[in-house]
């Protein structure tokens, strides 16, 4: 059977069933309008480990563990697990998978990895490769920002378009058979997205970088599976913010698609995770202006992992939504691509989730 | 010189110094160590060609905090060195230097061993 | 001719990028540069009148003018190294911007910051190395230029 669709989309006639999930964010995170939808919140970005990196790997072993928990499964029940982070030689993953002894498969895709080993977990599984598998992507402020960007004690103010890292970390259980008791939610689509690159070299301007990827591979999807916007619930992106939501949605608009319909169904992670009253009681006065009176908006692999596996896949749960199409974001810049004049490629890859 | 102007300048120039730096950061894509080396390098050639003694003496510490002052008081030893000699010329910036660079080393060095960062606070 | 067809398309290339960089700012809010200007100004312009004043209160101690710059100098630098280690030298950065970058705190700062996060990886390679991740390029690019004019100078005056 031909499982692949138009241009770079897959169908999944076997069947791939969401079976459990697992989430763990930090305090900021935990402070924000989802608080209720995570599994642990920490008090201590530490999470009691000495490093920041070793608190995200623990982080993404407690998501993983969790997730297991909730399908009724164990350990061993795990064929494969995938999984990704920003940090380099994906340090958080590949030591989680130290301590699993779970078979493992290590993936980059910047922000949009969630997406990425959701895909690629949902393949295994129809192909028949595997029964159950685990996908999940973490992200730290700490460890990204020391990593990208600034030393965080160093005195410097971010401009209104500049992200904030999530620090969180989200996965899935994906099964060839829905577990009982809850809601069977299937995969029924997949595409991959192309890279591309607007030529932004602004670090602080990842959400236009991302943008008209996020957009193509909408699009394309929409043309290969044959679907209209409105075929689903909700279209969410994974960390575009605030401007890169405005720049997807008249982009979206432009390429003719019904505004009422973009408008309505279309949102972005990044912009759900805090709220504006954070910003203003984050400390230091003249902070709310500074990001011209919107709340922070969260980035990173964990972003889009967390308000998935927390918010966005309760909500198929219980009902209150029957059909998503999640699409991960991902920059993909290195810490060297910007000394070098490099400006910031995109890419994106989407997941239609639905209620059976 | 300890009159009330004295104190005017000190906080006009060197005010005037951190406002243009913070031009530069919200209207270039300029990060704070560029900045922090083109005041710097900037202080050391406005020096060399003599525009920034005028600046010391008009405004004081004004002139000297801001890191143009760093670059001025660079140029200066190696100036005041060049008068006596070939070596004092080479070894005149760092001499001139040398009691802030050596507790900005000893002392942050010191701060570092000791403190552990904070998690951001949350903006 | 292959060549100025793919300098030709690069020239394409760039030109669609600047285009949409303008697009994407047009949905981008702006800093509030009045504001941060008024902040740094007012902020940098303190911080050098109380080093003023500090200095003045040296030489009315007995000090020499040099020696007493000096002190200041030496007390700038570690006071902010110090507000860096207690994890405040970056709210108050956020609030005052340049006005406490650009004065010598801004350099101390820059050492203390990067250094303090690379504790784990050691004294040596860690915090040793990292010290001078900022401040290096400042030392270097400083130093650089200044034995050149030294040396400009060296020569003219023979």
């Amino acid at each position: 059977m031909n499982k692949k669709i138009g241009k770079q989309s897959m169908l999944f006639p076997s069947g791939a069933y969401l079976r459990g999930r697992g989430t763990v964010v930090g305090k900021k995170e935990g402070e924000g309008p989802l608080a209720d939808c995570f599994d642990l919140i920490l008090q201590d970005d530490m999470y009691g480990e000495k490093s920041w990196e070793k608190a995200e790997s623990k982080m993404l072993k407690e998501a993983m563990m969790r997730a297991v928990q909730r399908a009724g499964l164990s350990k061993e029940d795990i064929d494969v697990m995938l999984s990704g982070d920003l940090l380099n030689q994906l340090m958080s993953s590949s030591f989680m998978a130290r301590d699993l002894h779970i078979p493992f498969l290590g993936l980059y895709g910047a922000c949009s990895t969630m997406t990425e080993s959701l895909v690629l977990g949902c393949m295994l599984i129809d192909g028949g490769f595997a029964q159950n598998i685990l996908a999940g992507a973490s992200s730290h402020f700490c460890t990204a920002e020391r990593q990208f960007r600034m030393p965080v004690e160093h005195g410097n103010q971010r401009p209104p378009s500049a992200q904030w890292t999530a620090t969180a970390a989200g996965s899935v259980v994906v099964g060839c058979r829905p577990s009982p008791g809850i809601p069977a939610i299937r995969a029924t689509a997949a595409t991959i997205g192309k890279v591309i690159d607007p030529g932004i070299s602004d670090a602080n301007q990842m959400g236009a970088a991302m943008a008209p990827a996020a957009v193509d591979t909408l699009l394309n999807h929409l043309e290969d599976t044959g679907r209209a916007i409105d075929y689903y619930d909700l279209v969410v992106t994974g960390d575009l913010g605030f401007i890169g939501k405005d720049i997807m949605t008249d982009l979206l608009i432009d390429a003719g698609l019904p505004a009422a319909r973009v408008l309505e169904r279309y949102d972005d992670c990044g912009t759900m995770l805090f709220s504006k009253e954070q910003d203003v009681h984050g400390g230091g006065s003249g902070c709310g202006q500074s990001t011209g009176g919107r709340a922070d908006v969260g980035s990173g692999c964990g972003c889009s992992a967390a308000v998935f596996a927390g918010s966005l896949m309760r909500k198929l749960e219980t009902g209150k939504m029957k059909r998503l199409l999640l699409i991960s974001t991902g920059a993909m810049l290195s810490t060297i691509s910007p000394f070098q004049g490099e400006s910031i490629p995109g890419i994106a890859h989407a997941v239609a989730l639905e209620v059976e | 010189m300890n009159g009330w102007t004295d104190y005017l300048w000190t906080f006009l120039i060197g005010g005037g110094f951190c406002l243009l730096g913070q031009i530069l950061l919200d209207t270039t894509k300029l990060t704070a160590p560029r900045i922090l080396v083109i005041f710097v390098v900037s202080g050391v050639v406005l020096q060399a060609v003599g525009l920034y003694e005028p600046l010391v003496k008009l405004a004081g510490s004004g002139a000297t905090v801001p890191l143009p002052g760093f670059g001025y008081a660079l140029a200066k030893g190696a100036m005041d060195g060049a008068a006596k000699g070939f070596l004092e010329a080479i070894t005149g910036p760092i001499k001139a230097t040398a009691a802030g660079v050596a507790v900005a080393i000893t002392f942050g060095y010191l701060v570092s061993l000791i403190f552990t960062p904070k998690s951001p606070k949350g903006n | 001719m292959a060549d100025s067809k793919e300098k030709q398309e690069k020239k394409q290339k760039k030109e669609i990028s600047k285009a949409y960089e303008k697009y994407a700012s047009q949905f981008t809010p702006k800093p509030d540069y009045f504001g941060n200007g008024l902040k740094a100004f007012l902020i940098g312009g303190l911080i050098c009148t109380a080093a003023f004043w500090f200095q003045n209160r040296l030489t009315a101690g007995g000090l020499s003018e040099k020696d007493a710059g000096t002190f200041v100098t030496i007390s700038l630098v570690a006071l902010a190294q110090l507000l860096t280690g207690l994890g405040l030298f970056d709210s108050i950065a956020k609030f005052a911007g340049a006005g406490v970058i650009v004065p010598i705190t801004g350099f101390a700062n820059s050492m203390v910051a990067p250094a303090i996060e690379y504790k784990k990886e050691g004294p040596v390679l860690g915090v040793g190395a990292k010290l001078f991740s900022v401040a290096g390029p400042v030392l270097v690019c400083g130093i650089s230029s200044a034995v050149l004019v030294g040396l400009i100078y060296w020569f003219l005056g023979k």
